[in-house]
């Protein structure tokens, strides 16, 4: 039943499977774990970049295709529910057709984009990526009248998923269950069905030839297999999962603006999310974008503590202030791609394997 | 037989690459269950030729006939779901993935479950089973675990040749499979080769330099030369002749 869930695609090394597990945990309870607004938003952005890096990971490192546009993808599915909400206001209905839309017109442009470029060399199917991801959020700011331009779009969802809402009147295990940790599990759901749907796509009779396109797209096509057909699927199949992260970030957030959704910072850090976890591998996303956001949220803090406590030591309390907290975030990546080239999942299966025979 | 098609056929098949011609209006038919040997020196043509035949490359001119259907403007997959099949000179795996998994991905090709989105591929028994028939029929099954690129060279031109055997097209084309291969190996490949020309009824073409390969095995020999074809027939006559004692051999004729 568990390996079906999982598509037969289980994480193969023991220790990966006790991260996995506890990340899993960690985020099914994390209302009540981790009570808090700011733990909260950590959890939700969590599980909505782990649909949206696992989403990258399938382009680049199954498909082997190196695209700049996924925030597009991100942001047109964001502003799709955003667009629907402020629309028509708040209420189930735009919610769904604002997604579904936000996702039918990420699915055309990935369709339109893949069978113009994908035929040409890799390298400028990546230029021209980052040539309509940029033309994208040069619109998306100077359309002002539609989309807020930079200021972004702030809109109410339904009652229901918002704090003023209570379930029930008492509390559960000392948290009030509202209408924010309704949402909160609309986000957990929503990512957990998602993920396993990738799982199965990458585990699927397709998954495995888009890896055959990655490693000899000449030979894929002398056995018989239309690689731009295979690229071009993958492209739309990642750019609907994008976009569907991207409105489950805009019913999170009841804000769209293009800092969250769109800018080059959001696709550096998707990168850096893919390849630290380990790219070919859909469990590296889960890893990476762990990592990396509790990094992001929770490093300042920690280095505040740390400064704290070698205050009497001059140099080392200058370099472990809490303002050099990108500093370290570097230092961490740089050795983190240094050590793990294949990612974390990666060098784990390979100790497994290594252990196992 | 006039009404009959060749199985395969070219007319005046022709590529330029700006002003040299590789290949230069060869026209020749291939018939079901033979087996022609294509040879000649280096830089004669014999892989453009293939190219040529099986899609990697685009005529210039003349034309290309699988049961008399023009393929000159197909593509490389449309030409392989018509019935030709390629084995490169070169090895040219899935060097990433398994042993197994490069034979089961051409199986899969071929029972076109390519775009199958939502089963699991595991699961797909028939396809695994079917793959590992290739492999034991290759003696390739105890590696059938190991990751491609960090097979011995041997075993991957015996891998080589599984994944155009597991493609079973109607017309199969060999750039020299025995090369690089250990010399208790290659009866087994040549073995292979003549159940697939004999029992299967399949048409083989075979560009090779080995001449024993090629006695054992050929019906016929075809001679490029500078990207013409300057000599077709029975074996025995060709290699006599003094152009392939020549262009082929070296001076030195080889003894019979």
């Amino acid at each position: 039943m568990l390996t079906r869930l999982l598509s037969g695609d289980t994480p193969r090394s023991g220790i990966l499977t006790v991260f996995l597990l506890l990340i899993l945990i960690s985020l099914a309870f994390a209302p009540f774990l981790f009570p808090g607004t700011k733990s909260l938003e950590t959890a939700a952005r969590i599980c909505i970049f782990i649909v949206l890096v696992a989403s990258y990971d399938l382009l680049l490192g199954y498909a082997g295709i190196v695209s700049f546009a996924h925030t597009m993808f991100f942001g047109i599915g964001a502003y799709g529910t955003a667009l629907a909400l402020s629309a028509t206001g708040a209420g189930y209905f735009p919610l769904v057709w604002g997604t579904v839309a936000g996702a039918i017109v990420a699915a055309i442009f990935a369709l339109a984009i893949g069978l113009f470029s994908l035929r040409v060399k890799a390298i400028f199917f990546a230029m021209v990526t980052l040539a309509v991801a940029s033309a994208f959020a040069v619109l998306v700011s100077q359309l002002s009248w539609l989309t807020g331009g930079e200021d972004g779009l702030n809109y109410r969802i339904p009652r229901e998923l918002t704090p003023a809402f209570k379930l029930i009147g008492g509390k559960v295990f000392g948290v009030t269950v509202n209408g924010k940790v309704l949402a909160y599990y609309l986000v957990f759901v929503a990512s957990l069905v998602l993920f396993l749907i990738m799982l199965r796509i990458v585990n699927s009779p397709f998954g495995s030839t888009l890896k055959a396109v990655r490693d000899n797209a000449f030979r894929a096509e002398a056995i018989g297999y239309r690689v731009v057909w295979y690229r071009t699927t993958a492209t739309v199949l990642s750019a609907v999962m994008a976009a569907l992260a991207g409105s489950l970030l805009a019913i999170w957030l009841r804000y769209t603006g293009p800092a969250t959704t769109l800018s080059m910072e959001i696709m550096i850090d998707i990168l850096l999310m893919v390849v630290i976890g380990g790219m070919g591998t859909l469990y590296g996303a889960v890893l990476g974008v762990t990592l990396f956001i509790l990094a992001q949220t929770y490093l300042q803090d920690f280095m505040g503590v740390a400064a704290e406590a070698t205050s009497s030591v001059p140099l080392v309390s200058a370099l472990v202030a809490p303002e050099r907290w990108l500093l370290w975030l570097g230092v961490l990546f740089v050795l983190s791609v240094y050590f793990f080239p294949t990612g974390i999942v990666g060098r784990l299966r390979e100790r497994a394997r290594a252990s196992g025979r | 037989m006039a009404t009959e098609h060749s199985i395969l056929e070219t007319r005046d098949l022709t590529v330029r690459f700006g002003g040299h011609v590789a290949v230069d209006r060869v026209s020749c038919r291939f018939e079901r269950g033979t087996l022609t040997a294509i040879v000649g020196p280096n830089g004669a043509g014999k892989t453009t030729y293939f190219n040529l035949v099986s899609g990697q490359l685009r005529a210039t001119g003349g034309t290309v006939l699988l049961n008399g259907e023009d393929i000159t403007s197909m593509s490389v997959p449309r030409r392989t779901e018509r019935g030709i099949g390629r084995a490169f000179q070169l090895t040219n795996l899935f060097p990433t993935l398994s042993v197994r998994e490069n034979v089961r991905l051409v199986v899969q090709s071929r029972a076109n479950k390519g775009f199958d989105l939502f089963s699991v591929a595991a699961c797909h028994v028939e396809l695994l089973e079917r793959a590992d028939h290739v492999l034991a029929e290759v003696r390739l099954i105890d590696q059938a675990d190991r990751i491609v690129s960090a097979l011995p060279h041997g075993d991957q031109r015996k891998l080589e040749v599984a994944l155009l055997i597991a493609l079973g097209p109607q017309v199969l084309m060999f750039d020299e499979p025995t090369a690089g291969m250990s010399v208790d190996e290659v009866p087994v490949i040549l073995d292979l080769i003549r159940k697939l020309k004999s029992d299967m009824d399949r048409t083989i073409l075979l560009v090779e330099h080995k001449m024993d390969v090629i006695r054992s095995l050929a019906d016929r020999i075809i001679v490029l030369h500078n990207g013409e074809l300057v000599a077709d027939g029975e074996p025995a006559e060709v290699i006599a002749l003094p152009i392939v004692q020549e262009a082929y051999l070296g001076k030195a004729p080889e003894a019979a």
